[in-house]
């Protein structure tokens, strides 16, 4: 049965380095739920995050060949349980000055933020797992949506420990 | 210095004494330091796509990382089908190839293609070069990466500005590489549990791949063969890796292998995977292979381990510390419990030895058979001092059942890309790696015609190898499928070049164009004569045209996406299998 895993991909911050990864998906045809991409706490780390659909035997290979990609430092999967995922959503609403009051309300009760107002319409900034996310886009869908756009997971595990740490230590060093 | 230099400079700290390649706009700066190297031996190919075979029969022949160097655009895009192929056969090979300037980048300039994005997925590392001060550091992580752990292909594309803009030299002490795992020593546990299945399994099969040949571990090979009385198997990449003429080997496994290794694997109780990959040609149908062993699999690569089949015992390793750890634990486990007694095991399989020999069929219509054409050569040649090359098809598969390979890397073809026209161009890098060797290359009429213009190069450059055109005037191998599975109906598969057709082109009068002796040879009487003639001349390439006939079949056979249970031992001849043991 098909799965959603969350991937937590360290790669060394070169460019064409998402391309690879990317790349590495498609290639064995695996479906690419969400992804997102950005820096670390080390300057020379970046940090992707990945949800695939996929069954378990062919995302253990999929991950074994990620490693052998010369920038990729680490790879950890988190489970739902142990980490933190969230999601980031604007949504434009058209509305009127009558309708505002009903929006507000949907946005309140989600713990949204409104980050732009104009006479005839709102953006709507939540922030949550994907399905806290879908239930307020079900929630707004009475009124006039005009534009979502949202975000890959970003995912990070809980407690202490810090999956960047040593990890530029791993690899190779040696004798040219 | 410049860029341009450095690079020389760079390749030369590197221990490049051969690159083969073809200037062309955005490389030619690099091409004029090139001429004041003293170590660089430059050679000029006809074709960057016989460049980068060539690289890649140096690398199989010498076990060094093999080099070539072309322009951008469509001297790259030339370069993908051997990169592909290197990729495939885990062989080390650095391709470097001219880029437009910096600041055309993008813009679709002349002879511009993105080639670190069209190889991206067939090179085991590619690289972008714009500033000039990280071309030496580039060339140093890619030698590092192409000959560490798997080997493979990396790409270096360097921006003609850099080339040319000038930089201080500075040759890195160490190559860095964080993300780069070079290859873990095989857990004790699992060496130890290997040792133990070895030392008490009734029938188990090695099964070796070409892992053990780039591993440079046929001594390991040897030494645990020897102890263990395993039948032993030799992929179609591992042809030599244990001499033919040792008394466990069974022959190649897999779609044309021998009736007794490929029945060995399906009745095996223990199969220990050697730097092989359980390739589709090897199990057939994946879920009838060797259903009733335990599997062993070891190998450098972990991506590779429980791919196609599911390892009971994964051992990661290069595969000579695996030998040199398995073999005192194996000798620690008899010293306890005794040898295994193998008797019953080689009963059986010295009875299918004995039942299913390799064979061929006399022809029919008066011309050669290709398959003693190739016996003959691979008789009439010492083991010990030749090396053979092919392309991909019938000849390919003659040539390695037919053929008693003794050493390593002494059998170089194209087996997981199936490259045809792999053989000239190979055979030239080999040559040019090991000139002391005979090297011969075992061609068909149609793998010839799509890169013989290499044999211009051989010429040109005293490399005198040798050609073996087995022509049956056509596409053989795909001829046969013809016959077998397409009734008959011979879509597009004759190429007019046999006895009796328009002959077009004549190989020996090409061959004689081309500054190479040529020889034509039409009967069975006339192979030992025309072999030896071959074998005398050795200042000159030589090209035979053997006329052979076209009906002849690779035989054994496991038909396509069937069972390897299945397999043929001659058309419509099924080996009857002992059905309480099934």
């Amino acid at each position: 049965m098909n799965e959603k895993h969350t991937l937590s991909v360290l790669v060394e911050n070169k460019p064409g380095v998402l391309a690879r990864v990317a790349g590495l998906f498609s290639r064995r045809a695996f479906n690419i739920h969400s992804l997102a991409v950005g820096q670390t706490e080390h300057p020379d780390i970046s940090r992707i995050t990945v949800v695939v659909d996929v069954e378990d035997l062919p995302l253990e290979q999929v991950t074994k060949q990620l490693n052998k990609l010369v920038h990729v430092l680490k790879i950890v999967e988190l489970d739902n349980a142990r980490s933190v995922q969230r999601d980031l959503l604007l949504v434009k609403v058209r509305c009127d000055i009558r309708q505002r009051a009903d929006v507000l309300h949907v946005v309140d009760l989600f713990r949204a933020h409104v980050v732009d107002v104009s006479p005839d319409s709102l953006v709507v900034e939540a922030v949550g797992t994907p399905e806290k996310l879908e239930a307020l886009l079900a929630a707004l869908a009475p009124h006039d949506i005009r534009e979502i756009v949202q975000s890959g997971t970003v995912a990070i595990g809980r407690g202490a420990r810090s999956i960047t740490e040593r990890a530029l230590e791993r690899g190779v060093s040696q004798q040219a | 210095m410049t860029g341009a230099q450095a690079l020389v400079r760079a390749l030369e700290l590197a221990g490049v004494t051969d690159i083969f390649g073809i200037p062309g706009g955005a490389i030619l700066p690099a091409y004029d330091p090139i001429l004041d190297s003293t170590q660089l031996r430059h050679i000029l190919t006809r074709h960057e796509q016989g460049a980068g075979h060539a690289a890649q029969g140096y690398a199989h022949a010498t076990g060094r990382t093999g080099a070539c160097i072309v322009t951008s655009g469509p001297g790259a895009t030339n370069l993908v089908t051997p990169i592909a192929d290197a990729n495939m056969d885990s062989i080390p090979m650095v391709a470097i190839t001219g880029q437009v300037g910096a600041s055309l980048i993008g813009t679709d300039a002349f002879q511009e293609a993105d080639i670190v994005g069209i190889t991206a997925p067939i090179t085991k590392h590619n690289m972008l070069i714009k500033d000039p001060a990280e071309i030496a550091n580039a060339i140093a992580q890619a030698f590092y990466i192409a000959s560490h752990g798997r080997p493979g292909p990396v790409l270096v594309d360097i921006a003609k500005s850099a080339l040319q803009e000038r930089t201080n030299f500075r040759w890195p002490d160490r190559v860095e590489l964080p993300g780069f795992n070079s290859g873990a020593k095989p857990h004790a546990k699992t060496i130890q549990e290997a040792a133990r299945l070895l030392a008490t399994s009734k029938r188990p099969v090695l099964y070796v791949g070409g892992g053990v040949i780039r591993a440079g571990a046929a001594e390991g090979l040897r030494k645990l063969v020897d102890l263990s009385g395993a039948a032993v198997v030799t992929t179609l990449m591992a042809r030599g890796a244990l001499p033919d003429s040792h008394p466990q080997h069974l022959g190649m496994p897999g779609m044309h292998g021998t009736v007794p290794a490929v029945a060995a694997l399906q009745k095996a109780d223990l199969v220990v995977s050697l730097g092989a990959r359980f390739d589709d040609r090897v199990t057939g149908k994946l879920d009838s292979f060797a259903q009733n062993a335990v599997i062993v699999h070891a190998d450098i690569d972990p991506a590779e381990i429980g791919k196609n089949r599911h390892a009971d015992v994964p051992i990661v390793g290069d595969l000579k510390d695996v030998f040199s750890e398995l073999v005192p634990a194996l000798h620690e486990e008899h010293r306890k419990h005794g040898k295994p007694d193998l008797g019953a095991w080689w009963a059986q399989l010295d009875e299918w030895r004995a039942t299913f020999p390799l064979g061929y069929a006399p022809t029919h219509d008066g011309l050669s058979i290709p398959q003693h054409v190739i016996q003959r050569l691979g008789e009439l040649n010492d083991p010990q001092s030749t090396i053979f090359t092919s392309g991909v098809g019938q000849h390919q598969m003659w040539a390695s059942q037919f053929i008693k390979y003794e050493r390593p890397n002494t059998w170089i073809n194209s087996g997981g890309l199936g490259t045809m026209g792999f053989s000239v161009p190979a055979a030239m890098g080999a040559k040019v790696g090991m000139p002391d060797e005979t090297v011969w290359a075992i061609d068909g009429d149609g793998c010839f015609q799509m890169t013989n213009q290499e044999l211009t190069t051989c010429a040109l450059n005293n490399i005198p190898i040798k050609v073996a055109i087995i022509n049956n005037s056509s596409l053989g191998m795909v001829r046969q499928w013809q016959t077998l599975f397409y009734d008959g109906r011979y879509s597009n598969t004759d190429l007019n070049t046999g006895h009796g057709t328009a002959r077009i082109p004549d190989f020996v009068k090409l061959a004689d164009a081309m500054g190479c002796v040529g020889l034509r040879c039409e009967s069975d009487a006339d192979v030992d004569a025309t072999i030896k003639r071959a074998n005398e001349i050795n200042d000159q390439p030589v090209v035979v045209d053997f006329t052979v006939s076209k009906d002849a079949m690779v035989w054994p056979m496991v038909n396509a996406g069937v069972s390897n249970d299945e397999i043929q031992y001659a058309r419509g001849v099924a080996p009857v299998w002992d059905r309480e043991e099934a």
